[in-house]
């Protein structure tokens, strides 16, 4: 329909670390529409802000200036418990360095997002112990992560991202450590989710192959949209 | 969802067992000598209470001494006059205060039986010694009157001196040597067990006092007198009274100090209850200290803690949990941990306790309420020392947090 607000509305968000002479801008008045249910890759070279724009839209992070805008809803005017529920009930997140919890089982890493969902332990344990075969680690449930390859963390990751059934994935580089046979594996049964929970996805990649199943593909240079394609065609 | 955060608050726990172990260790041992000094303590003056109750609370003890005593022999260490038995006479019933005045003297011998030898203590007395000590016979009769007034060669025996001697034989009848007298077992004594000193109360033979001056002794001394205040008075006037009389029996001028002490048993015991409870309490107070380093220790773990999972917290809060469900979990966390050193200190103090009692020959009374308290105690440390940690926690910014190494 096309009165409804975007899913995701950035508009000028400008995000800056340090001061005076030591001053990045990681993002420089970044202007992005995500309509629900789309799938949109963001590419660009290393510290170009990728990172930093998914944790803005991630509400882990705060633009400096600029507005966000979730479903409508200015997350400038939400306090930091209202931010907790929006990740909590709305988002999953994948993150560039995996973020697992350190001696604690693939189970119970995938377990904690239903946790705060306040969900009961049985359904909690089904729904991890699925989430966790659908990226094809039956059998590691009760692996620490040390016990497993960088590839198998980053499919916990993964499994924990999507156990909580968001409404948006936010995915740095999920398939960063997996060869090329699981990073299709990975892309199939993001796409698929997407069709079923009509998902919308965020992802941050460096390879065209896996930026080729995006809907439409961002490039990014020094915190500032550069370009955008969409279906392989430029925009 | 507090369940599911201790249960989760006693995964952390277990998953450094080692660590955990080492932080509570401040509480385990302030908990446990916390509840070994008390109960400890408690015992002891349960056991003082019990003695006293024993030998009545209507009791004075009169024996010579007090500062005026006369010059010893040869101008050494002074020695009061003796008492004896007529001064004793002259006291029970010169005065309406006194319902019996029993004079005793104590002294050591060797008992001879069988070809059995034997050193034990002598308490020589009258007839009322039993009923005014309150010390039952389980077998066997008390001295009769005609027997103490005569000084006939009968004695009453000890529980110890007759295990000493008899073993397994009824004693009642036999005849023991008592230094060079030889005299007839009469009676046997209820066991007492030690006292609050711990000296062995059932290692004693009981004779007549006029035995004991003439076979053993060798004078006419009585060494002191237990005095039964009649009902009704208060002790601390018939302890006028008799300090008056015995001015006068002794013929002790105006200015000249008495040369006799009246002790008030009543006044000793509560001394001593007093004694016993100042230093319990004392004892309590650094064990308490101890506690309150426990809880520091608590404290300082919990922060190294939350700096050390600060990654952990970031996650956490990335995934959807809020400040107060992070602050939840940490001071779960350090309750549960005090409250499993308080439990773990609980145990060891009353095991201490118990050893303790068992050493000193006193009653092991554990009481509830102090177990309770120091539970109590124990969840308070958690939540005073883990709250400025679990705060700490809960106000990380949770993209700071993320990305700390
Ligand atoms: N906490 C921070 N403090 C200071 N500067 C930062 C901080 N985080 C990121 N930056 C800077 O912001 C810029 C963007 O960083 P960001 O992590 O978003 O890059 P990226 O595009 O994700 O790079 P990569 O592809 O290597 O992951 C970089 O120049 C980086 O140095
Ligand atoms: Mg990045």
């Amino acid at each position: 329909m096309a009165g409804d607000p975007p899913l995701i509305r950035l508009r000028g968000v400008t995000r800056l670390y340090g001061q005076g002479a030591a001053e990045v801008r990681a993002l420089d008045g970044v202007d992005l529409d995500i309509a629900r249910g789309e799938f949109v890759a963001i590419m660009g070279p290393s510290g170009s802000g990728k990172s930093t724009a998914m944790n803005v839209i991630g509400c882990l992070d705060r633009p400096t200036s600029g507005q966000y805008l979730f479903e409508g809803v200015e997350i400038a005017g939400l306090d930091r418990d209202q931010r907790a529920l929006l990740r909590r009930n709305y988002l999953g997140f994948i993150f560039q360095g995996y973020n697992l919890l350190p001696r604690t089982s693939a189970l119970d890493n995938v377990e904690l997002p239903l946790i705060y969902k306040g969900m009961p332990r049985a359904e909690r344990i089904a729904r991890a112990l699925e989430a966790l075969e659908m990226v094809g680690l039956k059998g590691r449930e009760h692996h620490d992560p040390s016990q497993l390859s960088g590839g198998q963390q980053q499919r916990v990751a993964i499994a924990r991202a999507l156990a909580g059934d968001p409404r948006v994935l936010l995915a740095d580089e999920p398939t960063g450590n997996l060869d090329t046979r699981r990073s299709v594996e990975i892309m199939d049964l993001l796409v698929s989710l997407r069709r079923q929970r009509e998902l919308t996805i965020v992802m941050v990649t460096h390879e065209d192959d896996m930026a080729a199943y995006a809907d439409r593909i961002i490039w990014m240079v020094d915190g500032r949209i550069d370009s955008e394609r969409r279906n392989g065609k430029v925009a | 969802m507090l369940w599911e955060t201790a249960r989760l608050a006693l995964r952390a726990i277990l998953r450094n067992a080692l660590r955990s172990f080492l932080t509570v260790l401040g509480i385990v041992i302030g908990v446990a000598s916390v509840i070994a000094m008390v109960t400890v303590g408690q015992g002891s003056q349960a056991q003082v209470t019990a003695d006293v109750a024993k030998l009545g609370t209507n009791i004075l003890m009169l024996r010579p001494g007090g500062r005026g005593m006369a010059p010893g022999p040869g101008g050494g260490a002074s020695v009061a006059r003796p008492f004896d038995l007529r001064m004793v006479a002259r006291l029970e019933h010169g005065l309406d205060e006194i319902e019996t005045a029993a004079p005793v003297s104590n002294g050591t011998a060797t008992v001879v039986a069988g070809g059995e030898n034997y050193r034990t203590q002598i308490t020589a007395t009258d007839a009322r010694y039993l009923e005014a000590a309150n010390w039952p016979l389980v077998a066997g009769r008390n001295f009769t009157e005609a027997e103490a007034r005569s000084g006939a060669a009968a004695c009453i025996l000890g529980e110890t001196v007759r295990r000493e001697i008899f073993g397994g034989l009824d004693p009642i009848g036999q005849s023991l040597r008592l230094e060079a007298m030889s005299c007839k077992v009469i009676g046997l004594l209820a066991a007492k067990g030690a006292s609050s000193f711990g000296s062995d109360q059932d290692d004693v033979v009981l004779m007549p006092i006029r035995t004991f001056q003439r076979r053993i002794a060798g004078n006419d001394d009585v060494g002191t007198v237990y005095i039964r205040v009649a009902d009704g008075v208060a002790t601390e006037d018939a302890a006028v009274a008799i300090t008056y009389l015995m001015r006068e029996i002794r013929r002790i001028g105006p200015e000249e100090e008495d040369d006799f002490d009246v002790i008030d048993m009543k006044q000793l015991a509560s001394m001593l209850t007093q004694i016993t409870g100042v230093l319990s309490g004392l004892l309590a107070a650094v064990a308490a200290v101890s506690l309150l380093v426990g809880g520091i220790g608590i404290m300082n773990i919990m922060l190294v803690s939350v700096t050390e999972r600060t990654r952990e917290i970031g996650i956490r809060l990335a995934v959807g949990a809020q400040a107060r469900q992070v602050l939840m979990q940490f001071l779960v966390e350090a309750i549960v941990l005090s409250l499993m050193g308080g439990v773990l200190g609980i145990v060891l103090g009353l095991g201490l306790a118990a050893v303790a009692a068992r050493f000193m020959a006193i009653p092991f009374t554990p009481d509830p309420a102090v177990v309770l308290l120091a539970f109590a105690f124990s969840a308070l440390v958690g939540v005073i020392f883990g709250f400025f940690p679990a705060r700490a926690a809960a106000r990380l910014d949770p993209i700071e947090a993320l990305r700390h190494e």
